[in-house]
């Protein structure tokens, strides 16, 4: 097993450093000092060799060896896949590997059964193959990295460039993975283009894809344009975010001046973790706390006007998601509250402003970038939302400015195209996808214009 | 506002006797920080017209002691002001005195310049503004001009005064501050160390001006400068440890002072 590998090389290293360690201080007989990098650092470098390069192969590995085993599989087994397309061979494919694994599956197949044998074999001879690599790597790591130690030897310098190289690892995966999301949203969405215009996409005011398909067993060609419109979940969504904006902004800036300017340290104390804890509940309790209380509350009071209020109305899928968004605002706002110098109110008050005055005139306008990005992201948040708007707002994709009605948004939208048994390549889930990269785009323009602002309101303190 | 008491028939009477006026006086003044005490029942005078140094080694609560008298430790939660401070004879500490008209009539200029993010016009228009100083736009913009001309900032900022004050020199955002405080017509000024932030082109262009401002103000000065201390001011206050060590005209004071220590922070064996 490759995870017993990983065990022994953590342990090599560990050992390695130890003897890395022992061996400097013994090259210079225990003067210390005499060494040009610590000991500690000479046992850091003998452990990354040591270690360091059968890891990295074990990756490699890992990432290369499906593959691999897979096309080998598809070419032993070409005669028997070919009538197959692409969705049903990598299902082939899949259901050999989990037999190979001592997994079970729904039901026997000679053809498969086979397949699962060779897998197996194919499986032991890679993993006999990458023991073997990974021992020889880290004995001669160990041997190479041994040999140099020595009085004069700049350890240190080798382990800070290992350990940077690292890092800029790290950062590199969480880039390209980042990437490869966008990436498979733009190709998935290209997809979908091909079967509906993405004028009609863009443009179009009628949604109901569930209806995509004019008969049963209708084959792609049936696929009916007109019925992807995305312009009223998109409409949905912003009344939405609205209304949570409403009750979010004015309530969320208002206790973070308060919390920043007026509460006392013991009342900040509480309060601030308490508004936090807010953030913390999460958003289904919020959705049934929406759907359960608030909705028929407000059908309540409406019907009690004279309204006819749906009960699944935008207008309490917005307020609630809006109390969810307000220690978001709160937080932020207050941060930005607090950078702004001591220096200034004491300016204000020095000049006889009141306290009122001094946050209304010089603190809120020196904060006023700050709080216009942390509003930005709290609507990037809001837009972003799913579940409340799934139990609370409904699924009807209604095009009206009317708060008292059943709106659906784009996160819902997605949530029901991919739920349930779907074909992969059919326009309706492919949807999903066209919804998702306009989804991404306009939270990222937003997340980019508020860190543009909040850059600028930096510079003007530093 | 002017409410005449005993002590404001005093200091008419002695004003006669060409003696400039007691523009504030501070009895027993001390104050606590918690439960550490900051100032010991301090006496000082402050006269009119005249620029009064308070000098002392760090920690010594001359700053403190300036923060009273415009009631500025009011935004310490932990501070407690005990003893009189008069401001013409009126108890500034009194529940009936109106802080912000209080911090109208005694205005101030920190240690930073701390100009706000606003245009320079702005900055020196603030005051007049929340006072309601002004009833039109052009009886604003004759205080910010003769504001900024007392300050001598006028000639370098007449063509931007619609930039950003923050963008001016350190200098010159003092000199704006000063401006600023000048604005609202205050009857005195209080300055904790407004030129330490500065480089010795533009503390002497302020120090300058702080001679010039003496025809009209009242200045109370927190100083770290022995040099700047005997350059601008008439009479210089001695601090140490919270307690006044003596208080008397600078000449006096830097020539042949009566306490030793005074003599040793002067010519720099201690502090």
């Amino acid at each position: 097993m490759v995870g017993y590998l990983v065990v022994l090389l953590l342990v090599l290293a560990a050992a390695a450093y130890w003897i890395g360690r022992t061996r400097a201080i013994a090259s210079v007989n225990g003067d210390v000092a005499r060494l040009h990098s610590l000991p500690g650092q000479h046992g850091m470098f003998l452990a990354l060799f040591a270690a360091g390069p059968a890891l990295l192969a074990i990756v490699v590995w890992s990432l290369v060896t499906p593959g691999i085993e897979s096309s080998i599989i598809a070419d032993r087994f070409s005669s028997e896949l070919s009538g197959m397309g692409v969705p049903q061979v990598e299902a082939f494919i899949r259901d050999a590997r989990a037999m190979a694994f001592g997994g079970l599956v729904g039901f026997a197949d000679p053809t498969k059964e086979a397949a699962a044998a060779v897998y197996k074999s194919i499986h032991t001879t890679s993993t006999w193959i990458i023991w073997a690599v990974a021992l020889v790597l880290s004995a001669s790591g160990f041997y190479w990295a041994y040999s140099r130690i020595a009085q004069a030897y700049r350890a240190r310098h080798v382990v800070e460039r290992i350990l940077r190289a690292f890092l800029i690892a790290c950062s590199v995966v969480a880039i390209l993975t980042t990437i490869g999301i966008v990436l498979s949203l733009i190709f998935e969405s290209l997809r979908f283009f091909q079967q509906v215009p993405f004028y009609k996409f863009l443009f179009g005011t009628h949604w109901s894809p569930q209806s995509a398909f004019t008969g049963a067993g209708a084959e792609a060609g049936a696929v009916n344009e007109d019925i992807f419109g995305m312009v009223p979940l998109f409409a949905g969504t912003l009344l939405i975010t609205f209304i949570a904006m409403l009750v979010a902004a004015p309530i969320g800036l208002m206790a973070a001046i308060y919390l920043s300017d007026y509460a006392s340290k013991s009342v900040r104390a509480v309060a601030k973790p308490v508004l936090e804890i807010l953030a913390g509940i999460p958003t289904v309790v919020y959705g049934f706390f929406a759907a359960l209380t608030v909705a028929p509350y407000f059908r309540g009071i409406g019907e009690s006007l004279g309204l006819n209020v749906a009960s699944e109305s935008a207008l309490a899928a917005g307020v609630v998601m809006g109390i969810m968004i307000i220690p978001f605002v709160s937080s932020l706002s207050d941060d930005v509250i607090n950078a702004v110098p001591q220096s200034l109110r004491d300016g204000s008050a020095g000049l006889g402003a009141t306290k009122s005055e001094t946050i209304r005139k010089v603190v809120l306008p020196a904060a006023l970038p700050g709080i216009v990005s942390a509003m930005l992201l709290a609507v990037s948040r809001a837009i972003g939302e799913t579940m409340i708007v799934v139990m609370a707002a409904g699924l009807a994709a209604n095009l009206t400015a009317n708060p008292l009605e059943a709106v659906t948004t784009v996160t819902v939208q997605i949530v029901t195209l991919l739920v349930g048994d779907q074909e992969f390549d059919s326009a309706k889930t492919l949807a999903a996808f066209a919804l998702g990269l306009v989804l991404f785009c306009i939270t990222l323009s937003l997340n980019i214009v508020a860190l543009r602002v909040v850059q600028k309101y930096r510079e003007q303190y530093d | 506002m002017n409410i005449m008491t005993e002590a404001g028939v005093e200091q008419k009477l002695s004003s006669a006797t060409n003696a400039p006026l007691i523009k504030m006086k501070g009895e027993k003044v001390s104050v606590h920080y918690g439960e550490k005490r900051a100032l010991f029942d301090v006496d000082l005078d402050v006269r009119e017209h005249q620029v009064t140094a308070l000098i002392g080694p760090s920690g010594c609560g001359k700053s403190t002691f300036l923060r009273c008298l415009n009631r500025m430790n009011d935004t310490i939660d932990i501070a407690r002001v005990s003893g009189k401070i008069t401001l013409d004879g009126e108890d500034v500490y009194d529940p009936k005195i109106d802080v912000v008209e209080l911090r109208a009539r005694v205005g101030m200029v920190f240690q930073k310049p701390n100009p706000f993010p606003k245009s320079i016009y702005e900055n020196v228009a603030y005051g007049p503004r929340i006072h309601g100083l002004a009833r039109s736009k052009a009886e604003l913009d004759g205080i910010v001009e003769s504001s900024l001309k007392k300050a001598g900032l006028f000639n370098e900022v007449k063509d931007r005064l619609l930039e950003s004050g923050t963008g001016l020199s350190g200098g010159q955002q003092q000199r704006l501050c000063i401006a600023r405080a000048i604005a609202v017509s205050p009857e005195v000024i209080l300055m904790d160390e407004p030129c330490s932030a500065l480089d010795p082109i533009a503390t002497a262009r302020v120090e300058e001006l702080i001679d010039e401002l003496r025809q009209n103000y009242t200045i109370v000065i927190v100083t770290h400068s022995m040099q700047q201390a005997a350059r601008v001011s008439q009479r210089t206050a001695m601090f140490h440890l919270g307690y006044l060590v003596e208080e008397g005209a600078t000449d006096k004071m830097f020539t042949n002072p009566d306490d030793k220590r005074t003599q040793d922070y002067i010519t720099g064996r201690f502090g």
